[in-house]
């Protein structure tokens, strides 16, 4: 029931976006089934937003211990170009996905040994790897967008499973489990603990150096699994737009869930929800017909109005006005009464 | 009347934190708000400063209602406040500090030489010889505490709050700051002193108004109270005579059995090699100036800093201390002196911040059943009487004693066989001071071995069994039985180095 209370405005959000969105293009809402498949704009939505909501899932742990990882997006690109490569070299799908999602783990260990035991700052820290990425992920592709044609990696892009597109199912399923893990397990606890007040958490007894490690490394992962999906989308690697400011979308998805940059307590729901915010407003500007130059200010101009409305400050002015409001009325109310009299 | 509060009620969520106050405060007297951590102390002058807005009430200035609503409205009223954490800023100058926000100007740029004259002007009649010119932070706490009475008279010149303003300065500061205060007094000012020094409350104040869970319980003349009547009234209850400032029974020759031995322990530049063993269920004494290597002696043997020499061990063998996670697992407990730093979670929950250290030994992947964590933390509010609207309040919402308590409570949960109290009463009230004394005594009597550091010899008098005085990065004295007393104890903190082998005879 508090889990719900949490989530809320995030999804009243939702709602009045879907409303928004349904009032431009009434098909919006409209799911078919075609070949045995679910297809639909909101089928487009979980499917498109497949990397931020991955991104979203690291981003929100990362966060949650007043970290920030803005190598993300660099990632996917390094991690895309890994599984393209290991394709082409001919390591097969097993190959590719394992060499992938390591890649994602030497990222994570990277940025998290910066941190938790060079003590760089977090933004610095993960700054280094975010433009020194794209560089080794062209590297790795050799400077060429690296195309390959493989059915069962195309799968983690375009297919679907039970008429779900895989993209989808491959980030609902990372985000309930590790939001399981988090809550079954004292996880959860631990890294907001970490996050409020690192120094007391470590004397008393939590490894505070290993548990960054370890939010930097589930980062990475996310990235990864991100990368492997936009490289399988497009069936090829490109090292330079691949994730290009994704960080930046996941980083707003998690503070539109209402997470605080200030780190401890977290919601995994609440950033995918946000994920799902961001990703309705970009599918939802492209349905309107705007013409594309004015998107991406359209998308700042509703970000704004959503990070504004759930501002603690305007609710607590809110408040105030009312209670000032209803004095006056009051004080009007007495004043009525004696002069009645 | 210079100050009239009648009936201030202020609710927060779960407390009544102001239950129908009245207060008085009248030209030229020093006035004592008096009361435990969490009576309504804050709360009464947050409402007075602006910082809150009250529910209920009447506060009237000069016969005029008034209801600031921040800060900077209750300064022009009158009504100025210092704290105890003084609100100036160090790496500005004294004239910069004192005449900020409103600096003379001149073509639009701040007049530097008006400036300074400014700032001299507004420090006159304060007995201070300092350079206003200088960086704050070149001055003593003492100074800048008389510095951010200067700016608050100043800018407000009728009420003054003091909360606080003694706790981290020595005797001979503190006697300088009451002389200001006594000479602001004297000239027409009514200044309200909060303070947790009932001795600093007979010698400076002439009423004293005492709050309890949010109720005014007296106001009265300070000359017609004794020590004991006001400890009374902010307990709520008779004191019995263990509680405070009595000698522990001494045992002589009580023997412990030996639990524990640090031998030739120690770390270059933070405290020279010391012997010491540690009996089972014996209560040892850190005494010592700040600074002087108490601190940094538990750090070491809790495994904050490495030990550059030396080895501990107990009946099994050798210790690893070579980290808090070893030394946790060693059997140890540390609750540190800077408590919001490096003890509380702020963010969570009283439950969360019990469970923390169990949950941490336990691993992340056994999570400990959340009813038993409830079980926990209702266990240890209800035998700590830790004040709190329930297990799941955040906990730098509560007072700094429950806080404490928290802590406490966090160690206690994990039954270390040693224990250590690093200022375990700093800035807590009497009532709470005197339970976690109690609280002391009894798990020692269960088993529990405790070291104790505390700047006030009263507390290691009345607790420890043995008191070693730390001085310069050594310990210099170990004291047992009857030669625990406050004479013995300064005399080995102040007695130079070639004395100190006849304290110890």
């Amino acid at each position: 029931m508090t889990a719900l209370r949490r989530v809320t405005p995030q999804l009243l959000t939702l709602a009045a976006l879907v409303a928004l969105v349904t009032l431009f293009f009434p098909d919006f809402l409209r799911i078919e089934v075609v070949n045995g498949r679910f297809v639909g704009t909101i089928m487009d939505i979980l499917k498109r937003g497949a990397p931020i909501g991955l991104l979203a899932v690291g981003m929100t742990l990362v966060i949650a211990t007043r970290g920030i990882d803005l190598s993300v997006g660099t990632t996917m690109a390094i991690t895309g170009a890994v599984a393209a490569w290991s394709i082409t070299q001919g390591y097969g799908l097993g190959g590719a996905l394992v060499l992938a999602l390591l890649a994602g783990v030497a990222a994570g260990l990277w940025n998290g040994m910066l941190v938790a035991i060079f003590g760089i700052q977090p933004i610095v820290a993960t700054l280094i790897l975010m433009t020194s990425g794209r560089g080794i992920a062209q590297l790795v592709t050799e400077g060429r967008i690296l195309t390959f044609s493989h059915e069962g990696m195309a799968f983690f892009g375009s297919g679907d499973l039970l008429g779900i597109p895989s993209p989808a199912l491959l980030w609902l399923l990372t985000a309930a489990g590790v939001a399981l893990l988090m809550r079954r397990s004292a996880l959860g606890m631990l890294i907001e603990a970490v996050g409020v007040n690192r120094a007391a958490s470590a004397l008393a007894g939590v490894n505070a150096t290993v548990l960054l490690i370890a939010v930097y490394v589930a980062s990475g992962l996310c990235a990864a699994l991100a990368g492997i999906v936009a490289t399988a989308d497009i069936r090829g690697a490109d090292a330079n737009n691949s994730g290009l400011w994704l960080e930046l979308d996941a980083i707003l998805a998690v503070v539109i869930g209402g997470n605080s940059l200030m780190g401890g307590r977290f919601s995994i729901a609440a950033s995918l929800l946000g994920a799902l915010i961001i990703q309705t407003i970009d599918t939802g500007i492209l349905l309107a017909g705007f013409p594309s130059e004015y998107n991406l200010v359209i998308k700042a101009g509703l970000v704004l109005v959503i990070l504004v409305l759930q501002s603690p400050n305007l609710s607590h002015h809110w408040y105030a006005l009312r209670r000032a409001a209803r004095t006056r009325r009051e004080t009007a109310m007495d004043r009525a009464k004696e002069t009645g009299r | 009347m210079l100050l009239t509060i009648r009936s201030l009620t202020k609710t927060f969520p779960g407390t009544k934190a102001l239950d129908g106050v009245d207060f008085d405060l009248a030209a030229g007297e020093v006035h004592a708000l008096l009361g435990e951590n969490g009576a309504g102390k804050s709360t009464l002058i947050k409402c007075l400063t602006g910082a809150y807005e009250r529910d209920e009430g009447l506060i009237t200035l000069e016969g005029e209602t008034i209801s600031p609503r921040s800060t900077s409205e209750a300064q022009e009223l009158g009504i100025g406040t210092v704290y105890q954490e003084v609100n100036l800023l160090p790496n500005l100058t004294v004239a910069q500090n004192l005449t900020f926000g409103n600096e003379p100007l001149r073509f639009g740029m701040v007049d530097r030489r008006a400036q300074l004259r400014q700032a001299e002007a507004m420090l006159e009649g304060y007995r201070l010889d300092i350079d206003v010119s200088r960086d704050l932070s070149a001055y003593s706490v003492a100074i800048r505490q008389i510095i951010a009475i200067a700016r608050a008279v100043a800018l407000s010149g009728k009420v003054l709050i003091l909360d606080e303003p003694t706790a981290s300065l020595d005797a001979r500061e503190v006697e300088t700051l009451f002389a200001v205060v006594r000479g602001l007094r004297d000239k027409g000012l009514g200044i309200v002193f909060v303070s947790h020094f009932l001795d600093q409350v007979f010698d400076l104040t002439d009423r004293v108004t005492v709050l309890r869970n949010g109720q005014k319980v007296i106001t009265e003349r300070t000359a017609d109270l004794d020590r004991v009547q006001l400890i009374e009234h902010m307990l709520g209850r008779a004191l019995k005579d263990d509680v405070v400032g009595h000698a522990k029974a001494h045992q002589a020759g009580r023997e412990w059995p030996e639990l524990l031995k640090f031998e030739g322990f120690g770390r270059r530049g933070h405290i020279a090699p010391f012997d010491l063993s540690v009996g089972e269920g014996e209560v040892l004494g850190l005494a010592g100036l700040l600074g002087s290597g108490r601190t940094e002696s538990a750090e070491l043997m809790f495994g904050l800093a490495a030990a550059h020499s030396g080895a501990a061990r107990d009946a099994k063998g050798t210790l690893d201390l070579s980290s808090p996670r070893k030394a946790i697992a060693a059997g140890f407990g540390f609750a540190p002196e800077e408590r919001k730093e490096d003890g509380i979670i702020a963010d969570l929950s009283v439950r969360e911040n019990i469970a923390l250290a169990m949950q941490a030994r336990r691993g992340w992947m056994r999570p400990i059943p959340r009813a038993e964590q409830q079980r926990l933390a209702e266990d240890y509010i209800e035998k700590l009487d830790i004040r709190t609207s329930g297990p799941e309040q955040p906990i730098g919402d509560l007072s700094g004693g429950n806080q404490q308590k928290v802590v406490l409570a966090r160690w206690l949960a994990m039954n270390p066989r040693f224990l250590i109290l690093d200022e375990p009463t700093r800035g807590i009230d009497v009532g709470a001071h005197a339970e976690i004394l109690r609280l002391i005594r009894q798990v020692t009597a269960e088993g529990m071995s405790i070291l104790v550091i505390s700047s006030e010899l009263d507390e290691l008098i009345a607790v420890a069994d043995r008191v070693i005085v730390v001085r310069d990065r050594r310990h210099v004295a170990e004291l047992t039985g009857s030669e625990i007393t406050t004479d013995t104890i300064v005399h080995a903190i102040a007695a130079p180095d070639r004395d100190t082998t006849e304290v110890l005879a």
